[in-house]
């Protein structure tokens, strides 16, 4: 009160001329800080594409972005953290069919099929199904996520990829950062951290619904990850391979995240 | 106050339009009463206007990023009221759910006396409690929708990936009504009050034509 007081015996002026100073400053400065805000929106709105490689269609801070916020979310990445399974009862009968890209090729012969792992440039493995079949089978109930914000509760069946990595002596490949897959006429390809791919829900599935896969579903064997969204989860593998550094990815050239985990 | 105020406008703005880049790659929410759809979010001259439709990639990226900037923001001004106090002119106390009723029969033109009120009223507070446990709703069920296999525990306590994605949408669509209260408030409590806001001061006319600051008065929004 001791400030008013003396507010109050000051010639009414100066009181004013404080009032006016005060709102004088404090208004430059919101209209500088909105102008600064507004200004830096324009820059990231307007920024410029990123060079197409690996990943493409986002622009370059966009993308650095996501980078930077997948080596957070990385971080709390767990194979102790299993996606909910469900009771069997609940599982879709009707499974959405969502997109064919790399598999819409007519003269597609599954009886031919094999799938290629490549070990090294040199040593490439060639399974047929039956042999993948031979594997311990996992099967697995989740609610698979699509990245445009469906989901549906579904029945699949498969081989464990961390089986398969035990299996066939891959663990000097399993050692390396990512793994890519690819749709024999590879017009559809994915990359994948390896800590998702090893996550103990990743399946190389022939089975939903504990039928054989059908063909718009991506038979004979295609890729279950529960902890990526659906555009991840390739059909109709063609090739498997390793790799240190990211391998092409199909939706990540369209401008989406690369990690794209759940 | 005022900066965290100012920094989240713009924020959130702009969270809810990505927002909505993503929602219309999956626009499934209505509200139907007895088999008539009322309300169905959202009509297509609403998207083709705002230049919505094919950009959920986009949409992503942008709503990814800002939400560290929404959650710092939220953080800092709900630490910035525990430490400076403010806090106790905000939660609203054991008599403000009945005040706040007397305040809105007021602000209706319903009654005419309105109760005693502090630096805000008991609608003021109730309103302004509620508005950060929405931010922090809308950030537990936006990171229960994003990571609900990492952050299964946040799904679970949100009801499941589907009601969460509900509540993240309803959320939103209450701060645009929060917000349309909000402003046609701010027009009413008039420009000294608004100027507040920013400057953090406030002119009260004393006896005669004396005048004096005060830091941030009585004063309603």
């Amino acid at each position: 009160m001791q400030q008013a007081n003396h507010k109050k015996n000051k010639p009414e002026l100066t009181v004013q001329q404080k009032i006016n100073r005060r709102n004088f400053i404090s208004f430059t400065t919101f209209f500088v800080v909105g102008g600064a805000l507004f200004g830096s929106w324009k820059w990231l709105y307007n920024a410029p594409e990123e060079t197409p490689g690996i990943t493409a269609g986002a622009s370059k801070p966009l993308r650095r972005a996501l980078n930077k916020t997948e080596l957070f979310f990385r971080r709390i990445f767990s194979n102790n953290h299993p996606v909910k399974t469900y009771p069997k009862r609940m599982a879709a009968k009707r499974v959405r069919v969502n997109g064919d890209i790399g598999i819409d090729d007519k003269g597609f012969n599954p009886q031919g099929w094999q799938l290629a792992v490549i070990k090294s440039p040199k040593e490439t493995l060639q399974l047929s199904l039956d042999e993948l079949r031979a594997l311990p089978k996992s099967e697995l109930i989740f609610d698979f996520k699509c990245v445009v914000g469906w989901d549906q509760i579904q029945h699949w069946a498969g081989v464990k990829f961390s089986d398969f990595i035990t299996h066939y002596g891959l663990q000097d490949q399993a050692r390396m950062q990512y793994v890519g897959m690819a749709t024999p006429n590879e017009e559809y390809y994915v990359g994948l951290d390896m800590a998702s791919a090893l996550h103990p829900q990743t399946l190389l599935a022939y089975e939903m619904n504990e039928q054989p896969l059908r063909p718009e579903h991506g038979a004979p064997l295609r890729l279950i990850i529960p902890v990526k969204y659906g555009i991840k989860n390739l059909k109709r593998i063609g090739t498997i391979s390793f790799s240190n550094e990211r391998p092409p990815d199909y939706w990540a050239e369209q401008g989406y995240d690369y990690y794209s985990g759940l | 106050m005022r900066w965290t105020h100012w920094i989240n406008f713009p924020v959130l703005a702009l969270m809810i339009w990505s927002g909505l880049l993503i929602y219309w790659a999956n626009d499934v929410y209505t509200i139907t009463l007895g088999g008539r759809t009322l309300i169905r979010f959202f009509p297509e001259w609403f998207y083709q206007l705002l230049h919505v439709p094919h950009r959920l990639a986009e949409g992503m990226a942008f709503h990814f990023l800002l939400m560290w900037f929404f959650m710092l923001n939220g953080f800092l001004y709900v630490l910035y009221t525990i430490f400076s106090g403010a806090w106790r002119q905000l939660l609203p106390n054991r008599h403000s759910f009945k005040e706040a009723w007397l305040v809105l029969l007021h602000d209706l033109h319903i009654r005419k006396t309105i109760p005693p009120q502090n630096k805000y009223n008991a609608a003021q507070r109730i309103a302004y409690t509620a508005i950060i446990i929405m931010g922090i709703g809308s950030v537990a069920t936006g990171l229960a929708i994003y990571k609900p296999a990492q952050l299964y525990w946040l799904c679970w306590l949100c009801g499941g990936y589907h009601f969460a994605r509900i509540l993240h949408f309803a959320l939103t669509i209450g701060y645009v009504l929060f917000f349309v209260i909000h402003v046609v408030q701010v027009i009413l409590a008039g420009w000294n009050n608004f100027r507040s806001v920013v400057s953090g001061f406030e002119v009260e006319e004393r006896s005669f034509d004396h005048l004096k600051t005060d830091d941030h008065a009585t004063g309603k929004p």
